[in-house]
């Protein structure tokens, strides 16, 4: 196999790091958002959270990608189909993402809340200072984690036509005839970039003082 | 007479069905130590806890330096919520002193210290730190100032936990089982700070299940049972024989648990 043909492959795999990174961020702000309605204690803001949650944790990605990218169109929004692809990933990892940080925000230990009181925080005071940074740290795990799952599904992407990865590979298999030797190298690239973010993510993990275990 | 720093009128805790406080009345006197002791589940976190608010009280009123914390109770049996900054204002006289220590793990001691004099406060950060840093020597860990409460034991991370309430200069300290999560090694540095702190003339109320503590440093004995105050009085009239023989039987338990000193 010959060089150029890697370094195609690595060039696709800008795509895979790109769209997936784009989609981690856009779906971690929509997560803080639905977090919050599931957390408000409000039926009108946390029933709307559910629904979208389960539809998103529920549906298949690759059925909500064709979804969104036929019906998009549909509803007059001509856009490029690595948009389609970006919103896709994103709406989907939001699901996944507030779920958990749902979770986080739910086992900041109470009494952390009530020293916070005792002191004179306000609510809004011991909500910034105390139970926000706590529950980034109890959920970035699970962050890191969801990073890694949104790096592998983004090879679904193809089926709305983006040449990332694993399309690419695929389609360079077809020309060369050597698919064994592409799609090896292919998993290799998915690991190092997988390995890398594990290992940014342990290290930061560490960084990050104090956080009960 | 002087007026209680916190006073307890008629108070019912219940939830549910289940009353855990059934119409307590009880005075604090300022300046003094005064300790709750009962069995597990008569109810004394649950009062102190209602003292500072953190728990609501079903009826009844708690008074501190003299204004009305939580609810207001009208003559015809109406209460009315006092609004939260009021509460926060009297609150502000009381320090709270917890079993878990309930440390905030992202931030060191110092950090711990200074984060209400700095948010709640608006004290600049250096101001905010040097008072901080006062504590922490009063306490004796300056040396442990950088250090996040996972790097330290429990009987510092408690005393950090006293520099924490003491940093806000309250009047009153509420200490609720201080020691009951330590082992009994780390069980007398916390106490020493707790001596030193009844010395200078802090009024205390301690929740403790250290009745060698209550019986020499407490100058009031409340005993609580099944949610109803039974006796309270100084230690030696509490202590001292004959006793309650519900008192007899709460200290059979402890008999080897260091206070035979008292049998």
């Amino acid at each position: 196999m010959s060089f150029k043909l890697f370094e195609l492959l690595l060039k696709a795999s800008l795509y895979t790091i790109g769209i997936s990174l784009v989609s981690i961020l856009i779906g971690f702000a929509i997560a803080i958002l639905l977090s919050g309605m599931l957390l408000s204690g409000r039926r009108a803001l946390a029933v709307p959270a559910r629904i979208f949650i389960s539809f998103f944790r529920g549906v298949p990605l690759l059925v909500q990608l064709l979804l969104i990218y036929n019906l998009l169109p549909v509803i007059g929004l001509n856009v490029p189909s690595i948009v389609a692809a970006i919103i896709g990933l994103s709406l989907c990892t939001a699901a996944y993402q507030a779920e958990n940080l749902r979770g986080g925000f739910a086992s900041v230990p109470r009494g952390l809340i009530e020293s916070a009181e005792m002191v004179g925080l306000t609510p809004s005071q011991a909500f910034r200072r105390i139970k926000v940074p706590i529950a980034l740290r109890l959920t970035f795990p699970a962050l890191v984690n969801e990073a890694i799952l949104i790096l592998k599904a983004s090879s679904l992407v193809s089926v709305v036509g983006i040449v990332e990865l694993t399309r690419m590979a695929q389609d360079l298999a077809g020309s060369t005839f050597l698919p064994l030797q592409l799609f090896a190298c292919a998993g290799l690239i998915y690991l190092v970039i997988n390995w890398v973010v594990a290992r940014t993510g342990g290290l930061i993990e560490r960084s990050l003082p104090g956080v009960p275990r | 007479m002087t007026l209680p720093a916190i006073a307890v009128r008629n108070l019912v805790k219940r939830y549910g069905d289940t009353a855990v406080l059934h119409g307590i009345d009880l005075d604090i006197p300022p300046g003094q130590v005064s300790c709750l002791i009962g069995p597990s589940g008569s109810g004394k976190s649950t009062l102190l806890r209602c003292m500072a608010f953190l728990e609501e009280a079903t009826s009844g009123t708690i008074t501190v330096d003299g204004e009305v914390l939580g609810f207001s109770e009208h003559s015809n049996g109406m209460r009315e919520r006092i609004p939260a900054t009021t509460n926060r204002a009297i609150r502000s006289k009381i320090g709270m002193v917890f079993q878990q220590f309930n440390l905030w793990p992202h931030m060191t001691a110092l950090g711990n210290v200074s984060e209400a004099l700095r948010t709640v406060h608006k004290m600049s950060r250096k101001d905010a730190e040097a008072r901080a840093m006062e504590q922490l020597v009063k306490v004796g860990l300056e040396a442990r100032a950088g250090h996040y409460p996972s790097q330290l034991s429990g009987g510092q991370q408690q005393r950090v936990a006293i520099a924490r309430a003491l940093a806000l200069k309250p009047k009153i300290m509420l200490f609720d089982e201080p020691t009951s999560s330590l082992d009994p090694e780390l069980t007398g540095e916390v106490l020493n700070v707790m001596r030193d702190l009844a010395a200078e003339g802090m009024t205390m109320v301690v929740v403790s299940h250290e009745i060698g503590f209550a019986a020499t440093v407490g100058s009031r004995i409340s005993f609580l049972d099944q949610g109803r105050l039974l006796f309270s009085g100084p230690p030696s009239e509490v202590f001292g024989k004959p006793r309650h023989p519900r008192l007899e039987q709460f200290l059979d338990t402890y008999l080897d648990r260091g206070a035979s000193m008292l049998v």
